[in-house]
């Protein structure tokens, strides 16, 4: 089980709720569940999503693991330049 | 076999060193090919027909009459660009920018083109289409824009992100809110509150190479596309869906590119290029002019940001607000969020709230420009932190460094911060000689703080060793500033080699897998992890032909100073194998010897800058001269030094322009008044001092050599510590950027009325 | 046929062109000798990319017209190195990193032999001053200036 916190505009894609309680062991049970449980999220999911855990910011690969007890927040992907 | 990209310290033989870079000759002979420097034969001029009008609906386009000219061979518009995008509203957007379908929503914006046997054809081809265009009322000011009685660009949208949503669409497209606490009780706690508005004009990259490409497309669904970009890969991606040819079929390479700063990363003249060409049936080569650049690329949003902060009287800020309206252009994106995300991102703050506010205009699409949106946002805090600073009675940067970010704060976009380099940026320019110099007549000294993110992203590196011993390293990221002599003095030292035997080239999209574009500061970060990955298991291979060709197991030779040394008392004495005798047997021992890695590069961390300048005004004519500059950031480990230098000072010379003379200027009609050189102006070399630049190394955990990204934060703090040093300077706060000549006048006198 | 013929002299050679009469120099080095080393960024004459040297003087190529080069002599980029031996400013171009992209560097390099043909032993100020009509917007200038300033000494030198 993990705690899993929506910023910013993602937060609103998901009827305002902030942070969710989801069973996940990597990055993509976390997304196939949260495109389950609140459909507004699939297009940002699609789109590409940001994952920090415990502060640092990781692409979104599947195989990521999410360790237990980790602060993850899930951000907008972030456009550079 | 794993690797594994975490940072062990170490002592480097070749990282760390200056050598000249691999493709230098060629660019100083003219011998490098650029954009526009390629022509294939048989070749068409294409050129891009635009709209004269800020906003209009497209009525019926009349292109007989210059299908009809002699010498003209093909004439699109949007409908020879039929909506492949298969309800990507993303992809949509991209599609109409590069030719617009039903209105026109800039002026600039582009309606139709047309590919002829040369420019003269090509001019007098574009005077000859007829275009109805109904003229709508049009908007162009950020704050005009959001208002409800302003011009709405798309009646599709309406505001996301606010609850409830409302029933009447608006150009305000997207509302976002970071941060944590409580604001309002914080600011209740404050003994001093600093309040204002602050606001910023829009701005170009300003690459001195504008957008150019030759496009051919055969009739077998083939293509290949020579182009200037910060991403081919990401070209190929986009071109081939709007085309409608598949992934593997358009072969994208990319030229030596004259500046991109993120301004080429999205498609502009491409797709038409492209489509110019299978309609022709013709390779055509679209060269966009200077004046369409700055009308028709993509700037930056211009933005309006309110800031409240506040802070007790033994300096510690109790809580910060920043209500920030950043404009996208006739699209949205994610500026405004971005803003809000870094707003407040150097700071360690029990409240903080940020709200963003992504507002349509009719100005062309805002694409990102180093570190996007981050600089505008640090403009706004940090001159406010000042003035705070100053109402609590505390030294600028005492005051930063009581209240900086550190490991375990929360940061004010959301996660908690891991170790973070803030802290010694401020105290390397708190006790660097610049702070003490003494200052002039009418000077001022100003400092700012600055953070951006850095990407990872996909990366795919080839290794070959060749058969006299040299390497030959194909790398994915388009080289923007010299990025193939880090990644050979990476290559060198995994490998125990000298520099000058390894050659780095930029592979094209047939012969390298996907890579991520050159932007978010990832591209020596992300290609030195996939080379030094490479390297590695190139080493697993040398080793077994060593192996083989000692006849001993592969688990008794070790890899030493480009070297495959036999272990172990049975085999010590074996004299060691050079990486060239190795290579010169290869052919018996297996074959081609090389080393692959496709990976997703994670973890840059995020990255901090502080600025130190003096500013000189004049008071008789607010013209001001750039006394002296002084850039402090962390770079976790310099590769090569100079470039990393490079990288700090040509950051901070952008954000000085952008702080004292660039913006773009609209007329009443809606049409940008100053697109060229001579009135949209960056600095020349007689605006600026020499600028200093002090490189921290504090390693990144997530990487080998401890490397961060570190190209775009040197953007992020000018703005700020320039309006600071003006405001001491004039001895007014400066709220408006650029702060040109007349801005300053204006400041002045409302000082002297007071 | 409303082109014209051209005779000219190019890094020392003899060389004829055809030309219509709204072509800019630019244009005639570029797509109709194929010497792609001189750049364009704004055809207006605004940022220095496009520099040469005409008849011993310093000018935007993109402001001259091609047929004005009926018996002159043009220095460009590509005439610069001596065989196989860089031009000292090309040398200390590389050695100070004084570019990142490259693309005004042509323009810079003939700027700066023409400033320091005529100002061997200049100032920072006048090497400032003397090339602010090239613009660079990767490196800030600081290297370009370090490295002109190299140049100048070891060209005293020799």
């Amino acid at each position: 089980m993990v705690e899993v916190t929506l910023w910013g505009s993602l937060g609103a894609a998901a009827g305002g709720k902030k942070t969710l309680d989801i069973e996940a062991k990597d990055i993509r049970e976390l997304f196939a569940k949260l495109a389950e449980q609140h459909p507004g999220l699939k297009p940002h999911i699609e789109r590409g999503i940001a994952v920090s855990i415990d502060g640092v910011i990781y692409r979104d690969t599947w195989s990521k693991a999410l360790p237990q007890d980790a602060e993850i927040f899930l951000l907008p992907r972030l456009a550079g330049g | 076999m794993g690797f594994d990209p975490g940072y062990s310290a170490r002592k480097f033989t070749s990282v760390g060193t200056r050598p000249i870079r691999p493709d230098g000759v060629d660019k100083v002979t003219g011998r490098a090919r650029y954009g526009a420097d390629f022509n294939m034969p048989g070749q068409l001029v294409g050129q891009v027909l635009r709209s004269p009008h800020a906003h209009a609906k497209i009525g019926k386009i009349d292109t007989s009459k210059a299908e009809a000219l002699k010498g003209v061979k093909a004439v699109i518009t949007a409908a020879d660009l039929p909506d492949l995008t298969n309800g990507d509203s993303a992809m949509y957007d991209i599609l109409d920018n590069c030719m617009a379908r039903k209105k026109a929503l800039y002026d600039g914006h582009a309606v139709a083109a047309v590919a002829a046997i040369d420019a003269r054809t090509a001019r007098q081809a574009l005077k000859l289409i007829e275009v109805d265009y109904e003229v709508l009322a049009h908007v162009t000011d950020v704050d005009e824009a959001a208002k409800p009685t302003a011009p709405v660009l798309n009646d599709t949208v309406f505001t996301e992100g606010t609850d409830p949503r409302p029933d009447k669409p608006s150009n305000v497209a997207k509302r976002s809110q970071y941060g944590h606490g409580d604001v309002e009780k914080g600011l209740g706690q404050a003994d001093f509150v600093v309040e204002r508005s602050y606001k910023t004009e829009q701005t170009h990259q300003g690459y001195i190479e504008p957008h150019a490409c030759v496009a051919s497309v055969n009739s077998d669904g083939t293509a290949d596309l020579w182009v200037c970009t910060q991403g081919h890969f990401v070209y190929r991606q986009h071109c081939a869906q709007l085309l409608g040819l598949d992934v593997s079929k358009l072969r994208v390479t990319s030229s030596e590119i004259g500046g991109g700063f993120g301004g080429k990363t999205h498609i502009w003249a491409e797709p038409v290029a492209l489509a110019l060409s299978r309609k022709a049936g013709r390779p055509v080569k679209l060269v966009m002019s200077r004046e369409e650049v700055f009308r028709a690329s993509g700037p930056t949003s211009a933005t309006s940001i309110d800031v409240r902060i506040g802070a007790r009287k033994d300096g510690t800020i109790t809580g910060a607000t920043a209500t920030l309206r950043y404009s996208c252009g006739p699209y949205y994106g994610m500026w405004a969020e971005l803003g809000a995300m870094t707003a407040f991102a150097c700071y360690n703050l029990q409240n903080v709230e940020t709200v963003g506010y992504e507002v349509l205009v009719n100005r062309p699409k805002t694409a990102a420009y180093r570190a996007p949106s981050a600089p505008m946002a640090a403009f706004a805090v940090e001159s406010a932190i000042d003035e705070l600073a100053h109402k609590v009675g505390m030294d600028p940067v005492e005051f930063r460094i009581l209240n900086a970010a550190r490991e375990g704060t929360r940061s004010s976009y959301g996660p908690v911060y891991g170790p973070i380099g803030i802290g010694p940026t401020l105290e390397a320019a708190k006790n660097h000689p610049h702070m003490k110099a003494p200052l002039g007549k009418n000077q001022g000294r100003g400092m700012a703080c600055g953070f951006w993110f850095n990407f990872g992203g996909q990366t795919c590196t080839d290794l070959n060793i060749d058969s006299d011993g040299t390497v030959s390293l194909a790398v994915g990221t388009v080289d923007v500033g010299g990025s193939r002599a880090s990644l050979s003095l990476v290559a060198a030292e995994e490998l125990g080699i000298p520099y000058e035997q390894v050659k780095a080239v930029v592979a094209d999209t047939s012969t390298l897998g996907y890579n991520d574009m050159t932007d978010g500061s990832r591209g020596t970060f992300s290609s030195s992890m996939a080379t030094i990955s490479a390297a590695r298991n190139a080493i697993e291979v040398l080793r077994e032909r060593a192996a083989e060709m000692w006849d001993i197991p592969v688990d008794d030779v070790v890899w030493e100073k480009g070297h495959a040394v036999a272990k172990g008392a049975k085999h010590g004495n074996l004299p060691s194998l050079s990486l060239k005798e190795i290579a010169a047997a290869a052919a018996n021992t297996g074959g081609p010897i090389a080393g692959h890695s496709e990976l997703v590069a994670d973890g840059a961390g995020v990255s901090f800058a502080t600025h130190i300048c003096d500013i000189e005004v004049d008071p008789e004519t607010g013209s001001t001269r750039v006394v002296r500059y002084t850039v402090v950031q962390d770079a976790g480990k310099a590769v090569h030094p100079t470039y990393v230098e490079g990288q700090y000072q040509g950051g901070a010379a952008q954000g000085i322009g952008w702080a004292l003379n660039e913006e773009y200027i609209y007329g009443e009609d809606g049409r940008l008044q100053n697109p060229g050189f001579l009135d949209y102006r960056i600095p020349v070399c007689s605006d600026l001092p020499m600028i200093d630049t002090q490189i921290l190394e504090i390693p990144n955990p997530n990487h080998p050599y401890g490397v961060r990204g570190v190209g775009e934060t040197s953007i992020v703090p000018p703005l700020a510590a320039i309006a600071n040093a003006v405001s001491n300077a004039v001895g007014a706060r400066m709220t408006h950027v650029p702060m040109s000549p007349p801005r300053i006048l204006a400041a002045l006198e409302a000082e002297k009325a007071d | 046929m409303s082109g014209r013929a051209v005779s000219t002299t190019i890094n020392g050679d003899d060389v004829e062109f055809l030309c219509q009469p709204e072509e800019t120099l630019l244009e005639v080095l570029r797509d109709r000798l194929g010497l792609t080393g001189t750049k364009e960024g704004c055809g207006t004459g605004d940022c220095g990319a496009c520099s040469v040297i005409l008849d011993d003087r310093l000018v935007c190529s993109c402001l001259v017209l091609g047929m004005e080069a009926q018996d002159r002599r043009i220095e460009t980029i590509e005439g610069m190195a001596d065989g196989d031996t860089l031009h000292p400013l090309q040398q200390k171009f590389l050695e100070h990193a004084a570019l990142q992209c490259g693309v005004c560097t042509p323009g810079f390099l003939i700027a700066a032999k023409d400033l320091l043909d005529r100002n061997p032993d200049p100032t920072e100020e006048e090497i400032r001053f003397g090339l602010a009509g090239n613009l660079c917007r990767c490196t800030g200038y600081d290297k370009i200036v370090r490295a002109v300033q190299d140049a100048a000494s070891a060209m005293k030198g020799a």
